[in-house]
């Protein structure tokens, strides 16, 4: 096993955590806790290809990298704001009980 | 210049349409005037051409419809039977035109009158000159129209109007039959013209070809063809059972009767025989006669008996009159029939300037009795209206054959030929005992207007010139025109059979016609002798009976009503008429009333059924079909949970399936 | 495979089980924090300075106080009597064992076609700064205004509006 492959392994496990949390916790936090972990798996994914991959002056991976991180930061902001305000509404951040959307 | 001649009479017409009476009157009369200077010419013209020993016999012919190979062509001739009709119509016409200026002053309708009265003229001409069966059947209708129109000229007056409708509904029964036969000529000839250079229908070599074909009954079909068309004379000049409307044609002013009903268009119809002899003719065994003549012959003999019988009980003077032109038409056409064109022509050129004169005359007697017509109500006005007397007796003795006036002449001719008939000595007693008729009722007539006592109401007074002048220059002619056809000189006879005349005495010794002569004299004489025994100078006031009537009550009323004939088509054919009308209006109403409602029940409940099946099955199918939408539809709206972390699942799920997919399917 | 990896990558795991497993709201953002940093680190490893510096800033620094301060501010019927996980939870538990299996396999299948360099690139700082400023300064800027979009949006969304209880 490749050190490349090792880190793949890694990534891919953290990302499996962090949709299982995301698909069975009750509270809407924790469940953008489990897409930030998914986010960070993948981050690391790119930057395990950066350096194991051709070309690594290119920078590419780091900046995909960087410029997730910082687009992953606003998401949570904006999400988290969302959930403070439905927080309001309904009183309750459990997920199962936000069916307003229900067919 | 021949077509001019109708042509200009009834060109004015459309320009008198103006209330603008003495320019109305001067054109009418104008152009009939220059109309008989025309016919002049045209006479003179066929006189030269006979005293020069070649008969005149031009026509001019033109195509007006082509179908395929067959023509039909339109055109006029002159000849000397035209020619004589052309001076006779425009020159009574003239005369009549003239008296209907003094007649009509005081009606208000002055225009419209001549108006109607040219479009008549140029009519007539029409049929007079015509070369073709089509053209003169075509003005004969025209004719039949103005005869409407002026006898229903008073049509606020519902006799008058009701009178014009049976004119024009009798004549056109005949018509019918006469178009029936220019059909079937067409069809078997191929031509309607009369002359045309040998190929016309009148020539021999279409004649043959008439002859030979056969029609039903064992008549050829000349003889048919003949018959058809004597129906349509019959009609219009009135012979036995269609003479019902003439009578009843004195509903129109008098000048309409003088002209119309007198001299020119009843004589339409032993025109149009005359014309048409060829046909009649056709086949004819030499000293026997055709079928065809012979009915003509019988009928004329009839009609001219019937009509002087009921002429004598007849109280209203217009009707007299009438009844006596109906009589002397049957004499005019068992003329044709017994003797020729040349024996009924003499006697309708006579009788139409001595029919006309006395019309005109009772027009007169009218005026001057301040519209009074019944005879029992008139009475010694030959001290009030001299000239009127003087002219109409005149008349009443040309009528009555009295010799040596006009009448005598003409009716001879026609009394020699029906006693040199071989078929029948019939019609020469029939012909006779009418004679003695016409002088009894003429005399019966006189008696009551001229003479005795007055018994009409006001002041009777003489016409003034411009209606007396006419019926002098009538009552010359109403004299001296018989001596164109004594036997002496048998002018006219050979005029239009092409003969060379002289005059010679010998004439009145040939066999047998100076005994007829007496026969025919004292029978006339006779006639007058019972009449002025039993009404002259006695003056029975209006509610006592006729003496007549007093001998022979039954008789008398018989005659008084027209013996029954109107009443005979009343109860038969109009009653006939009246049921069909019923009938059809029930046919109409139940029968096809019946199928509409039927289709229209039918087409309703189809509409039904179809809303029922529209409703129950398209709609419930319909209604089914959306449930079980709806429903599958909310099964999978289950879907939606609305719960966010159902749809991550399912993304999750899905990216897995497809990733596998992609992954697999790239395997080497 | 050297022992530093295993052990960051064994730290990572673990916060990241904690995070999505543990009971208290606070203690799943503390344990996620812990696998930031576990994933920082493994950043520096792989000789990306510049990426596991930023994300200790910003995700430790940032993101997971954010977090904090939500979970503190919807407490509410926060430990209730039903359980924290749902119903369905092995659905979503099946789906993730999914997800693993096939990104494992997948891994597995075709690392040995990638050419691998084991050399270290030698990357400065000043080198990531250049190429944002020059091959990277597009998405720089967008970047710059999504930040500024969210941050307007995040304000609107969590502001009290007008009637609202406080």
């Amino acid at each position: 096993m490749t050190p490349l492959a090792g880190y793949l392994l890694v990534a891919a496990l953290v990302f499996a955590i962090g949709l299982a949390g995301a698909l069975t916790r009750r509270n809407a936090i924790l469940v953008l806790i489990g897409i930030e972990l998914m986010l960070n798996a993948a981050n690391l994914n790119l930057i395990a290809f950066w350096r194991f991959g051709p070309h690594p002056e290119a920078l590419t991976g780091v900046m995909f990298a960087v410029f997730s991180i910082a687009v992953a930061a606003a998401e949570a902001a904006v999400g988290l704001g969302l959930v403070i305000s439905i927080y309001r509404h309904v009183r309750t951040a459990d997920l199962d009980k936000m069916n307003r959307m229900k067919g | 210049m021949i077509p001019a001649v109708p042509m200009v009479a009834a060109g004015v017409i459309a320009l008198l349409k103006q209330p603008r009476r003495r320019a109305a009157a001067a054109l009418a009369i104008g152009s009939l005037a220059f109309s008989l200077l025309v016919a002049l010419a045209a006479f003179g013209h066929v006189l030269g051409g006979w005293a020069s020993g070649h008969a005149v016999r031009e026509s001019v012919n033109f195509t007006w419809v082509e179908f395929g190979s067959a023509t039909v062509d339109l055109g006029w001739v002159l000849d000397p039977l035209s020619a004589v009709m052309m001076v006779m119509v425009t020159f009574v016409g003239l005369l009549i035109f003239i008296y209907s200026t003094g007649y009509m002053a005081h009606d208000e309708n002055f225009t419209r009158f001549f108006c109607f009265l040219s479009l008549f003229a140029g009519a007539m001409l029409g049929v007079v000159i015509a070369n073709s069966l089509l053209l003169l059947f075509m003005c004969w209708e025209l004719v039949g129209l103005t005869s409407y129109l002026l006898i229903g000229f008073w049509f606020q007056k519902p006799s008058a109007a009701a009178a014009a409708k049976k004119a024009f509904l009798t004549t056109r029964v005949g018509d019918v039959f006469f178009l029936l036969g220019i059909v079937w000529l067409f069809a078997q000839t191929g031509t309607l013209l009369f002359y045309n250079n040998g190929a016309g229908s009148m020539e021999p070599l279409a004649l043959g070809g008439l002859l030979a074909a056969p029609a039903a009954l064992g008549l050829s079909a000349a003889s048919a063809i003949a018959l058809l068309i004597f129906a349509g004379a019959a009609g219009k000049s009135g012979q036995l059972p269609l003479h019902v409307w003439l009578p009843d044609a004195m509903e129109g002013p008098t000048p309409v009767s003088a002209l119309i009903h007198a001299a020119t268009m009843v004589a339409a119809g032993v025109y149009l025989v005359a014309r048409v002899y060829p046909l009649m003719q056709a086949g004819m065994p030499t000293g026997g006669t055709t079928t065809a003549l012979t009915v003509v012959t019988w009928v004329g003999a009839s009609t001219a008996v019937f009509a002087a019988l009921i002429a004598v009980a007849q109280n209203d003077i217009k009707r007299i009159l009438a009844y006596s032109t109906v009589s002397q038409l049957g004499y005019m056409m068992a003329g044709l029939g017994l003797g020729g064109v040349a024996v009924g022509m003499f006697h309708l050129i006579t009788h139409a300037f001595f029919k006309a004169l006395l019309f005109m005359g009772a027009g007169s007697v009218i005026h001057g009795c301040h519209e009074e017509q019944d005879i029992r109500h008139m009475g010694g006005l030959w001290k009030k209206m001299p000239v009127t007397f003087a002219t109409y007796a005149a008349g009443m003795l040309a009528l009555a054959g009295f010799v040596p006036f006009a009448g005598f002449w003409s009716k001879d001719a026609i009394l020699e030929s029906a006693q040199g008939w071989k078929l029948s000595q019939g019609p020469f007693f029939m012909l006779v005992f009418g004679a003695l008729l016409t002088a009894f009722y003429m005399t019966r007539q006189v008696s009551y207007v001229f003479f005795g006592a007055y018994r009409g109401h006001g002041h009777a007074h003489e016409s003034p010139r411009v209606m007396t002048s006419p019926l002098a220059i009538l009552a010359f002619f109403a004299v001296t025109l018989g001596f164109l056809g004594t036997p002496a000189w048998p002018w006219f006879r050979s005029f239009l059979s092409d003969r060379p005349a002289r005059f010679e005495l010998a004439g009145f010794s040939e066999p047998g016609i100076l005994a007829l002569m007496l026969t025919s004299t004292g029978v006339v004489v006779a006639g007058l002798l019972l009449g002025w025994w039993l009404y002259g100078n006695k003056s029975p006031r209006a509610d006592e009976p006729d003496a007549l009537e007093k001998a022979m009550p039954p008789v008398w009323r018989a005659l008084r009503d027209r013996l029954y004939v109107d009443e005979l088509y009343g109860a038969t054919v109009i009653a006939f008429y009246a049921w069909f009308a019923r009938v059809a209006d029930w046919l109409d109403r139940r029968v096809w009333g019946g199928i509409v409602s039927l289709v229209t029940g039918f087409f309703g409940l189809w509409a039904k059924f179809n809303r029922f099946l529209d409703t129950y099955w398209v709609d419930g199918a319909f209604d089914k079909g959306c449930e079980e939408l709806s429903s599958g539809g909310g099964l999978v709206a289950r879907v939606q949970s609305g719960r966010v972390q159902t749809y991550l699942r399912l993304l999750a799920l899905a990216v897995v399936v497809l990733a596998a997919i992609l992954i697999w399917s790239s395997h080497p | 495979m050297t022992i530093v990896f295993w052990i960051l990558a064994a730290l990572t795991v673990a916060g990241a089980l904690a995070a999505v497993t543990l009971r208290n709201t606070v203690h799943c953002a503390l344990a996620v924090t812990t696998a930031f940093a576990g994933l920082a680190l493994l950043f520096l490893q792989l000789d990306a300075q510049f990426a596991g510096f930023a994300q200790i800033l910003v995700y430790i620094g940032a993101v997971a106080i954010l977090v904090v301060f939500a979970i503190l501010l919807t407490r509410g019927s926060e430990t209730s009597e039903h359980g924290v996980f749902s119903p369905t939870w092995l659905a979503g538990l099946c789906i993730a064992a999914a997800v693993f299996a096939l990104l494992g396999w997948a891994v597995l299948r075709s690392v040995n076609a990638i050419p691998q360099q084991v050399m270290a690139p030698a990357i400065t700082v000043k080198d990531v700064g250049n190429a944002l400023m020059t091959r990277y300064v597009l998405p720089l800027e967008i970047v710059a205004l999504l930040l500024t979009a969210a941050m307007v949006g995040a304000v609107i969304v969590a502001m009290h509006e007008k009637g609202d209880v406080k």
